[in-house]
């Protein structure tokens, strides 16, 4: 159980990744493998820093994308489309 | 204890320098650029040992007040008006974040129009920061006052911010006789103090971390509770000041109050002409009383209600202004009594904006119209403002 503490100190260093900030979401991301040449823009221009790259191309982090759009509003081959996010 | 003559700005910055710091991070700003200036002065004869932070802004002062006080040192720092609105982002963090960083203020007024003399303005607009506000009537004060606020916020029940006004000019520049506390029974007083947990780059933690709205309202609320506790604590260490200095401090202090149907309620340098008013009036048989507050946060409630209860009227003397309101003291004070079924009459007088001297023919008058609402039963104009030029309006 999280307590109050003085001048809400926060002893665990980097604990801010325990907060998932992809709760934010209401559009979501989806890439479409079959368009992207993985030219990387999206993952230079992801504020999150959370697009990883792999082998099979980009991956999303959903736990802490934010749902921006700014991937796919900046992918030269419209492979990320933003959908509704369904919880 | 040697008496030495000193203008108010040295007089806070030798309380600064009894009380050790380790860090001032200070912009200069009329009218309290002497005290920077006093305190380097100190660091380079030898006489302080302490990091002189020169920033470029009061907003970079209080963050590098910020930032030192949460490696656990005794941080000071001064300023006034504009640079007081500049810091006012800041001023909340450091309450937030419960770091007792110790300020000397001189109260100036708020520009526009650009005017560098006494007001309360600066500190007044700043007492939501959640800092502790004491005001000083006196030289004297201020250097005691200095002291005593380092160990008020440094306690471990507290853990807050506070500020030391004294006046603009009519304190910060002009030159009294004030005894000075001997370093080492200062020393015994004040004894260098360990924050619990402080940044240490070996041992990484946030300070004043992430508070989403389920945290938030708790926090405000612990907050809170630390400078309502602050009162006591206040108390306790007036007490000891007095043990240990023989100079006594309380919350409010009245003045031939106890049969007096108007109590004049001030703060800072006015209170000494209150004084000389509340004689003279005496003399004429009028019974009036007088009162300064020296500390306005935490709200002296309870001393203020226990002081006036038996009064007629209760004249505020705000030295600020609250527009669209009026004086944030009156407003202060009504809250208090609002919830009781009996009590004084509250008029608010709202004077000396700007530099304007306090008179005691304005006391006078104050007296004069808060009798007026007496006879009559009933305030009609609840805010006056004295002193007033009407040829230039
Ligand atoms: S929507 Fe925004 S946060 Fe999410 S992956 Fe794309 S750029 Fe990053
Ligand atoms: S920007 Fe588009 S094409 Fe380029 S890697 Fe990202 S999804 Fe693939």
């Amino acid at each position: 159980m999280v307590k109050i503490t003085i001048g809400a100190i926060n002893k665990v260093p980097g604990s801010s990744k325990n907060y998932k900030t992809g709760d934010w979401r209401t559009l979501k991301p989806v890439i479409d493998m079959e368009k992207c040449k993985k030219c990387w823009i999206c993952y230079k221009f992801c504020p999150e820093g959370c697009i990883k790259k792999t082998d099979d191309g980009p991956e999303t982090d959903y736990d802490y994308c934010k749902g921006c759009g700014i991937c796919a509003y900046e992918c030269p081959f419209k492979a990320i489309e933003m959908v509704m996010e369904e919880r | 204890m040697a008496k030495i003559t000193i203008m108010g700005n040295m007089a806070t910055a030798l309380g600064a320098k009894l009380s050790r710091p380790d860090v001032v991070p200070a912009y200069p700003i009329t009218p309290s650029t002497l005290f920077p200036e006093k305190i380097s002065e100190y660091i380079a004869d030898g006489e302080m040992d302490a990091e002189m932070i020169r920033v470029e802004s009061e907003h970079s002062a209080m963050s590098a007040c910020i930032g030192a006080s949460a490696c656990g040192a005794r941080v000071c720092t001064a300023s006034a008006s504009q640079g007081i609105a500049l810091m006012s982002e800041m001023m909340f963090i450091a309450a937030g974040m419960r770091l007792p960083i110790v300020m000397a203020v001189g109260n100036r007024a708020l520009a526009a129009p650009i005017n560098i003399w006494c007001d309360h303005q600066d500190t007044i607009s700043q007492r939501d920061t959640g800092w502790l506000q004491f005001y000083a009537e006196r030289n004297q004060e201020g250097l005691d006052l200095m002291i005593i606020a380092f160990k008020v916020c440094e306690d471990k029940r507290v853990l807050l911010p506070g500020m030391v006004g004294i006046d603009a000019f009519v304190l910060t520049h002009t030159t009294e006789a004030v005894d000075v506390p001997e370093q080492e029974l200062v020393d015994e007083f004040l004894p260098k103090y360990k924050l619990e947990l402080s940044l240490d780059p070996n041992k990484p933690m946030t300070f004043g971390s992430f508070g989403t709205p389920e945290f938030y309202q708790e926090f405000k609320y612990t907050q809170v509770k630390a400078i309502e506790k602050s009162s006591d604590v206040i108390d306790e260490v007036f007490a000891e000041f007095k043990k240990k200095f023989g100079r006594e401090y309380r919350k409010i202090m009245p003045y031939k109050c106890e049969d007096a149907d108007v109590i004049i309620l001030t703060m800072g340098s006015m209170s000494g002409t209150a004084r000389a008013a509340v004689n003279k009036m005496r003399e004429e048989g009028k019974k009036v009383g007088c009162c300064k507050l020296t500390v306005y946060r935490p709200f002296p409630g309870k001393e203020l209600m226990d002081l006036t209860k038996n009064a007629r009227v209760i004249a505020v003397l705000d030295r600020d202004i609250s527009p669209g309101f009026g004086g944030a003291l009156y407003g202060e004070v009504s809250a208090q009594f609002v919830n009781e079924p009996k009590h004084p009459l509250i008029t608010d007088y709202i004077i000396g904006l700007g530099g304007r001297d306090v008179l005691i023919e304005n006391f006078e008058e104050i007296y004069d119209k808060s009798m007026d609402a007496v006879k009559k039963g009933r305030v009609e104009k609840p805010v006056e403002w004295i002193n007033m030029n009407q040829e230039v309006l």
